[in-house]
């Protein structure tokens, strides 16, 4: 039970059950909707981006514990952030979870709670769950209003 | 073995014996995250016994070669063994003639072959398909492209909050307009069985054809193509202990007769010059191409295996293993059956509290419990109850009470870990 215990971490657990910035920003200037047509996971992430600077962001929609813990772990580490550096934490982010060869802890921005999802890189299956919402908020920072899927 | 051993044998292998049947199937014997692999993910796809591991090994280390165009001893050899097969799904699903069975791909294939074919030749705009809201994706959508390319309408009879079809408003939308009607036998996400004679009986009072998804059918029950009097049958090999990739699709001769072919190339022809071509008969006229041979002889092993089990001694059993998760599954205050149709087959589609789907499936997964997590490609009939997903546990003969013990106690450990 030893993986599991890492999935599930206490963390993950808490932002799955009081996800910050579950909510919609009414005027938003920046928002896409993502879908995993696997588990029928849906997130819509909103952004209000003011001079390339995320000053608040948000996200909407129903999935499994890491999908949820994921996205609310990701709108706390967004905010305040250049797109740049947003952009720059989803590669970190995504080469942790797909347990890439190339990943350098030192390397790049530091991931701090998101490291709790390390955890997600022993479940391939899970994988997706981890980074649906991150490519959500690819889409949304890109303002391709169309919906993107993990497929 | 002498004669009277042998006969013994026989007799107790129609008393049904779960442990014996596991046996023939050597994937149970293997481990995952160092438990007992508990497979119950059947109507996904199904696991496949040693014999026919062995038909189709055999057939490549001694028989294998094109069938119907060589004079040499293999290709005879091959031909007549996949024309057997054919012979072993007539006979499986009681069809009149050999000539009825069209190999396919699964049973996607099949439905596809009839809205292309037999479809696209004969609806014209405003005719009417009918399905209902419990349908496989693959019963839905080559009806939606059909629609597409011809104008017609593609209308949806629903489903009681127990998984059943309204059958009174299922007759209610049958009308002179309605031309096809394609429902499922069994519900892969509820597990419902459909009464498919009487839909069927209802459908030809209206001069509809009726087609039947029997994918989820043909593992579990005795099936007889004659007695339903459907115009199309489809079913799976993979789903029944056959090998991935072959299926067949069953077509009243009449029928198959009157439809042009489904794709063009070798074996479907008669004759070709570059002014006319004749088509060859059926059911060769839809086979276009080298057709999976190695595929079929393994579906009729596959068959083979089932007969001499006997499929009234499966669906009996599996009844009982229904009877015994259904029980089980409900002595779990946090779970919720979805599906809980009168007539079922031993699909348990369920969620546990509030817990995500995909997060019961993949601590399930750690203690060896293989089960589906999703929409089961049913996504209408997952979204009827309200869910986007459930877990489904789908059985089999080989499962076991044990199995379904392995399942309750792993979903209490879920409970305990994100409950």
């Amino acid at each position: 039970m030893n993986e599991l215990q890492d999935l599930y971490q206490e963390l993950i657990l808490d932002h799955n059950r009081s996800p910050r910035n579950l909510r919609r920003i009414e005027d938003a200037n920046h928002k896409a909707a993502g879908y995993n047509p696997l588990c029928g996971d849906r997130v819509t992430v909103y952004l209000s981006l003011n001079d390339d600077i995320v000053e608040d962001i948000s996200f909407e929609g129903s999935g499994c514990a890491i999908s949820t813990a994921a996205a609310s772990l990701m709108t706390q580490a967004i905010k305040g952030k250049r797109v740049e550096e947003a952009e720059a934490l989803f590669e970190k982010f995504r080469s942790l979870v797909m347990d890439d060869a190339e990943y350098d802890e030192d390397k790049g921005p530091a991931l701090g709670k998101l490291l709790a999802l390390e955890g997600v890189k022993q479940f391939p299956a899970r994988v997706k769950c981890a980074t649906l919402v991150w490519h959500t908020l690819k889409a949304a920072l890109d303002s391709t209003d169309k919906p993107v899927t993990t497929e | 073995m002498n004669v009277q051993a042998d006969t013994i044998a026989q007799m107790t292998s129609t008393s049904f014996d779960p442990n014996r049947i596991i046996k023939d199937f050597p994937i149970l014997r293997r481990k995952v995250h160092g438990k007992r692999l508990v497979y119950l993910d059947n109507a996904a796809t199904s696991q496949k016994p040693q014999s026919v591991i062995n038909t189709v090994s055999r057939h490549y280390q001694q028989t294998n070669a094109n069938i119907h165009r060589g004079i040499h001893t293999l290709s005879v050899e091959s031909t007549n063994a996949y024309e057997a097969a054919r012979g072993n799904v007539q006979r499986f699903i009681n069809a009149s003639r050999p000539e009825e069975i069209i190999f396919v791909r699964g049973a996607t294939e099949a439905i596809n072959l009839v809205a292309q074919t037999y479809g696209r030749s004969t609806l014209k705009k405003g005719d009417e398909i009918l399905i209902s809201t419990m349908e496989h994706h693959s019963n839905i959508v080559p009806w939606q492209i059909l629609c597409e390319q011809t104008g017609a309408i593609l209308r949806v009879a629903p489903i009681n909050d127990a998984g059943e079809l309204m059958f009174s408003e299922y007759e209610q939308m049958l009308s002179q307009r309605t031309k096809i009607v394609a429902i499922t036998h069994i519900s892969n996400a509820l597990g419902t069985i459909n009464p498919i004679r009487k839909i069927t009986e209802a459908a030809h009072k209206h001069g509809a054809i009726v087609l039947v998804d029997g994918a989820q059918a043909a593992p579990h029950m005795p099936i007889d193509v004659q007695d339903i009097s459907c115009d199309f049958y489809a079913i799976t090999g993979h789903k029944m202990f056959g090998p991935v990739g072959i299926g067949a699709l069953y077509g009243r001769h009449e029928m198959l007769n009157q439809m042009p072919p489904y794709q063009g190339g070798g074996e479907m022809i008669l004759s070709v010059t570059f002014e006319k071509t004749t088509y060859n008969h059926v059911p060769h006229k839809f086979e276009a191409g080298t057709p999976n041979i190695v595929g079929a002889i393994g579906f009729g092993s596959a068959i083979d295996y089932l007969n001499a089990i006997g499929m009234e001694n499966i669906a009996a059993y599996e009844q009982e293993l229904l009877a015994y998760a259904t029980a089980a599954l409900q002595e779990i205050d946090q779970v919720q059956l979805i599906g809980t149709a009168q007539d079922k087959a031993a699909i348990l589609s369920f969620t546990v509290g509030d817990i995500h789907p995909h997060d019961v499936g993949t601590v399930l997964d750690q203690e060896g419990v293989a089960v589906r997590t999703g929409n089961h490609c049913a996504q209408p009939a997952v979204e009827r109850f309200g869910h986007s997903a459930t877990v489904r546990a789908s059985l089999a003969l080989y499962n076991t009470k044990e199995d379904i013990d392995a399942l309750t106690s792993a979903i209490r450990k879920t409970i305990e870990l994100l409950g």
